[in-house]
C-alpha cells in the first residue's frame, strides 16, 4: 500500500499549487487499486466493483480512476491512465453511478425546456447549505464546508471542458464564450479556481489542488464523479450541459448567501470576493447556459433533450444529497 | 421562446432573456440610473432589467425571486 504523502509540487505560474499525493483508501477496492497504480500494468481481473466495502470506497476509487485523466498523482505513471483494467474498472463504476442515478430520476418533467426551465429549478425544494451559511453557521462548520467544496472548486469548470470537442458551432460557441468567463477571460489571476485557491489561502486553509480529498464524504466524491463522468463520456454531453445549466441557476442567489455570512463570520475579503464574483459572473452564465448551449444543443440534436434534464436534475439531486450529509454531520438537519 | 440568432443567423450582441437581465455582449460603458458609469469587464454582461438587483446596474438573478407579473 502506498504511503500518504505530503508532498507539494509547485509550479511557476497557472496551477502553481497542487498535492498530487494520492489519497487515503477507504475500504478493499481503493486499498487495491492505489497499490495497483505503483505496479503497473495491472493484473487482468485483480479488480473488480464487487470488492468495494461502501459507497465511500467505490467513490474514492472513481475519484482516483479519474484523476488520472486531469493532473495525475506523484509517482504513478502517466500510462496508468490507460491501464486497461484501470480503464475497465473506472467503465464499471461509471455505470453502476449511472445506473444508480437513472433509477432516482423521476424523468423528464412535461416541460418547454427554454420557457420554464429556471422555474423548474427554482421549484426544486432541496435544503440549502448557502441559507445555513448565511445566517446559523459557525465557523468550523464554513471551515467544513470550504475543505470538501475544495475538491471540485480548486478544478472548477474543468469536467465541462471535456465536452467541447463533442459539440457542433451553434452550442460549441457559447460554451466556450461562457468557459473563457470561468477561466478568467485570459487573466490567471481571475481563473475562478485561482479566486478560491487565494481565498483558501486567505483563510488559513491549504489552497493547493487535492489538499483536502481525505475529509470528503462520499456525497462530494459522488458530485465530482458524476461531472467527471459526464464530461470524460461523449455519449453523455447532454448530460454534462444540463449540469452546467442547473449549476449556474443555482448559483447566483446562494452565492450571495454566502458571501453575507461569510462577511457575519468575519471571513478575509478574499473569499468574500470569490462568492460575490459569482453572483454576477452565474447571472450570466445560466442565461448563456440554458439558452445558447442547451437550447441550441436541442434544436440540434432533438434527442438529447431528456438527457439535458437528466443531467440538471442529477445536479440539484447530488447537491441534496451533499447538503443533507453535512447538515446532519453538524446536527442541524 | 428562445434567444439565439437573428433571423440571419447572426449572433445576437444584445440578448433580452424573457422574465430575466439583458444579455451585453464585448465591451461597453453601460450609464445607471444616478449617470455613473459601469464600464463591462466579461465577456457577456447581464444587465438588470427587474430593478431589484442589488449590484445594480449588473442582473444578480433577483428577478427569479419575483412572482412572474413584476419580471422583465
Amino acid at each position: 500500500m502506498p504511503t500518504h504523502r505530503g508532498g507539494i509540487a509547485t509550479r511557476g505560474r497557472g496551477y502553481r499549487r497542487v498535492v498530487t499525493a494520492l489519497p487515503k483508501p477507504r475500504g478493499r477496492l481503493s486499498e487495491e487499486v492505489l497499490a495497483a497504480l505503483s505496479e503497473l500494468p495491472v493484473a487482468q481481473q485483480d479488480l473488480q466493483p464487487s470488492h468495494a466495502e461502501s459507497a465511500e470506497d467505490a467513490a474514492l476509487t472513481l475519484w482516483v480512476l479519474h484523476e488520472l485523466s486531469y493532473r495525475g498523482f506523484d509517482d504513478v505513471d502517466d500510462d496508468a491512465e490507460r491501464d486497461p483494467e484501470l480503464f475497465w474498472l473506472r467503465c464499471l463504476l461509471e455505470d453502476d453511478l449511472e445506473r444508480r442515478l437513472r433509477e432516482r430520476w423521476p424523468g423528464p418533467p412535461d416541460a418547454d425546456l427554454s420557457r420554464d426551465f429556471f422555474d423548474w429549478v427554482a421549484d426544486h425544494d432541496g435544503p440549502s447549505l448557502a441559507r445555513h451559511v448565511q445566517t446559523d453557521a459557525t465557523e468550523e462548520q464554513v471551515l467544513d464546508l470550504l475543505r470538501v467544496r475544495s475538491v471540485y472548486h480548486l478544478k472548477e469548470s474543468d469536467p465541462t471542458s471535456w465536452v467541447i470537442p463533442r459539440l457542433t458551432a451553434g452550442p460549441k460557441a457559447a460554451l466556450v464564450e461562457l468557459q473563457y468567463d470561468e477561466y478568467g477571460a485570459g487573466d490567471p489571476g481571475r481563473l475562478h479556481h485561482e479566486l478560491f485557491a487565494r481565498g483558501m489561502q486567505a483563510s488559513g486553509l491549504r489552497p493547493e489542488y487535492g489538499a483536502y480529498v481525505d475529509e470528503a464524504p462520499a456525497e462530494i466524491l459522488e458530485q465530482n464523479n458524476a461531472l467527471s463522468m459526464f464530461g470524460l463520456q461523449r455519449r453523455l454531453r447532454a448530460a454534462a450541459l444540463g449540469h452546467l445549466a442547473a449549476f449556474e441557476a443555482t448559483s447566483s442567489l446562494p452565492s450571495r448567501r454566502m458571501a453575507q455570512g461569510l462577511e457575519r463570520l468575519g471571513f478575509p475579503a478574499e473569499l468574500i470576493a470569490y462568492y460575490t464574483e459569482h453572483v454576477e459572473a452565474d447571472a450570466v452564465h445560466e442565461q448563456v447556459a440554458l439558452r445558447e448551449v442547451c437550447v441550441r444543443l436541442v434544436a440540434e440534436e432533438p434527442g438529447l433533450e431528456p438527457d439535458v434534464w437528466f443531467g440538471a436534475w442529477a445536479c440539484l439531486d447530488l447537491e441534496d444529497r451533499t447538503a443533507r450529509r453535512l447538515l446532519e454531520d453538524w446536527e442541524v438537519a | 421562446m428562445s434567444a439565439v440568432a437573428g433571423p440571419g443567423g447572426e449572433r445576437a450582441d444584445v440578448v433580452l432573456c424573457p422574465g430575466g437581465p439583458m444579455l451585453l455582449r464585448g465591451e461597453h460603458v453601460v450609464l445607471d440610473d444616478d449617470g455613473r458609469e459601469h464600464r463591462t469587464t466579461r465577456p457577456v454582461s447581464a444587465v438588470c432589467r427587474c430593478h431589484r438587483s442589488a449590484s445594480k446596474p449588473w442582473c444578480d438573478g433577483t428577478h427569479k425571486l419575483l412572482p412572474p407579473k413584476l419580471r422583465p
